[in-house]
């Protein structure tokens, strides 16, 4: 019995039956699409995998830092030019095993390392709702993949946002899954206890069946939850007028400081409103640790890269520089393969690791990722069902607009928190802020998936076209 | 805390990166840059939590499970190889010993 035939029963909307090869590569071909560089290479001879199953036929592309059998894994980096693997992740597995036909790989930033897929070594990728700015990152192609209609559901990955963010820039849907839901075999490492592959979809209920056939337990994956997948997206509610009578959602303070803008606050605002009006109750709830969850996620996820990334030295596969001696070929082939911004994160990592350091940085940013933890639970365990919070706290910047580091990071600053407490989350378009898509973002607690996707598909429906959508 | 050049030489070096020096200065700035936001973390209050950190380490399993069959040769997109072998350049300080790595196949 495969995977899919365990678990329980999908229910395909025809939105996503319906977007055949032939639409993919039509939208694909058409003048405004091509520029975008959302795709680093794409499949055109791709067959149909098979005739059968719920996603028969279906196209999806696929981030390029998750392994494919034919097509190159070259995680936007020049040390992994032309880099075909020899073996596939199991989300892509699964989606072939489920009938989606794999059309391309999409633009990233290098190894997962941006929040605007501007640190690809093979060019940024355009927002297609305004070209003139980032589509976010690292998952930044995949975004742009599903917003320019090319394809209605893709994979990214998540290690401190790089779904969520990008959604919301491309005004489409983003979903973080629990972490230990989906599989991280054939994911590329950039912070092993932070990542995550994540899905994107035009909708929410074609992203929460991306969801539902990637998901499952994998014994490739050590930190794989051996937990049963449920139905992602119950239809029990859908008909009634208080779908969400009975669940409580939490506004959390810290994500709606003063100097927030005015005009994503009161879509947020607005989208809660909605929410009572369909039965929710609203509480505003504290997340005190909040201001502190960027600076712990840059200190453990550069720490962990340096870790990871220590495997790409020549030897074995990517990029060699051809040196007299063996360390040189090391440094060289590393530093002429790698990208400022991944550079920059490794020595950082391997400062906040070495010895006079590894206490007042490391070990203290875990335990304060035990506190943020905690918090979560203490919410989540007071009668709290969701919280509900902005994705970012700007729309999509202009490309080449951020050249700070920090400030770049900061645009991550109310993701980062459900990848170090290791929560599901997703962000949803809800409006427009100057013609531009803003994300509200759910959070969960551990496997309550379905509930998320509940809310978020009730919320979705009452918004109708005032949510902004891209699609 | 504040990175010097020297650190960066220093971390340079354990993570086996080939920095120049005409980029020390702007890497240090860099680095200063993001480090001088963590120092926030002091001001966490951590007494509520137990300390225990070990609930954080990845999970183990049993030495036992046997790795998927690769669908090309590690020969395919090895750099360079003989008999089976990865074959890399001699370490500097054994220039006169032993074979070369000239001469393994798909060397560049």
């Amino acid at each position: 019995m495969s995977d899919l035939q365990a678990q329980a029963p999908l229910s395909v909307p025809d939105s996503l039956r319906n977007h055949t090869l032939s639409k993919a590569w039509q939208r694909f071909d058409s003048n405004d699409v091509s520029e975008l560089n959302a795709f680093l290479c794409v499949a055109r001879n791709s067959l149909h995998e098979s005739s059968e199953g719920p996603l028969a036929g279906v196209p999806v592309a696929v981030k390029d830092n998750i392994a494919t059998l034919e097509l190159p894994t070259t995680c936007a980096s020049k040390i992994l030019e032309g880099y075909v693997s020899p073996f596939e992740a199991t989300a892509v597995r699964k989606l072939r095993e489920a009938g989606a036909v794999v059309i391309g790989k999409t633009n990233m930033d290098e190894f997962a390392m941006g929040s605007s897929t501007e640190n690809s070594a093979f060019g940024p990728t355009l927002n297609p709702l305004d070209r003139e700015r980032v589509p976010g990152g690292s998952s930044g192609g995949s975004a742009a993949a599903v917003a320019s209609g090319v394809v209605r559901i893709a994979l990214g990955s998540e290690t401190g946002g790089s779904v969520r963010q990008p959604a919301a820039f491309c005004g489409i849907v983003g979903i973080k899954p629990t972490y230990g839901r989906v599989s991280r075999y054939g994911l590329v490492a950039y912070a092993s206890s932070l990542d995550n592959v994540g899905v994107f979809g035009a909708s929410v209920a074609e992203a929460a069946v991306g969801l539902q056939v990637i998901s499952g337990y994998d014994e490739r994956d050590s930190t794989s939850a051996n937990t049963a997948v449920s139905s992602m997206l119950s239809s029990s509610h859908a008909s009634s007028a208080l779908p969400l009578k009975g669940l409580v959602i939490g506004k959390p303070r810290e994500y709606f400081p003063d100097h927030l803008d005015q005009r994503i606050s009161a879509l947020c605002d607005r989208a809660l409103e909605h929410m009572q009006n369909l039965g929710a109750t609203v509480r505003e709830v504290s997340l005190p640790s909040t201001p502190l969850a960027v600076p712990v996620y840059y200190i453990i996820a550069p720490a962990e890269a340096s870790s990871n990334l220590s495997r790409y030295d020549g030897v074995r596969f990517g990029r060699r520089a051809v040196e007299h001696g063996l360390q040189q070929m090391y440094e060289h082939s590393r530093s002429a393969g790698f990208g400022r911004e991944v550079t920059r994160r490794i020595l950082l990592g391997t400062y906040v690791l070495s010895a006079g350091y590894y206490d007042a940085y490391y070990r203290r940013a875990q335990a304060v990722r035990s506190l943020i933890t905690h918090e979560f639970n203490q919410v989540f365990s007071s009668g709290i069902d969701l919280l509900f919070t902005p994705t970012t706290p700007t729309t999509a910047f202009r490309l080449g607009e951020k050249t700070n580091s920090y400030d770049m990071y900061l645009s991550d600053i109310f993701t980062v928190t459900a990848n170090l407490a290791g929560i599901p989350a997703m962000s949803q378009p809800i409006g427009l802020v100057d013609g531009l898509p803003v994300g509200g973002q759910f959070l969960a607690p551990k496997f309550a998936e379905p509930t998320m996707l509940g809310a978020a598909a009730a919320l979705e429906h009452s918004l109708g076209s005032s949510s902004g959508s891209a699609i | 805390m504040s990175v010097t050049p020297d650190d960066v030489k220093r971390m340079a070096k354990l993570s086996r990166l080939g920095v120049e020096e005409s980029e020390l200065p702007a890497l240090v700035n860099e680095l200063n840059g993001i480090l001088q936001h963590m120092e926030e973390l002091q001001s966490a209050n951590l007494s509520g939590l137990d300390g225990d950190l070990d609930h954080l380490a990845t999970p183990l399993r049993s030495d036992d499970f046997h790795a998927d069959v690769l669908h090309r040769s590690v020969g395919d997109f090895a750099p360079s190889m003989r008999n089976g072998f990865f074959l890399v350049p001699r370490l500097t300080t054994h220039d006169s010993e032993g074979a070369t790595s000239v001469g393994g196949s798909n060397s560049e």
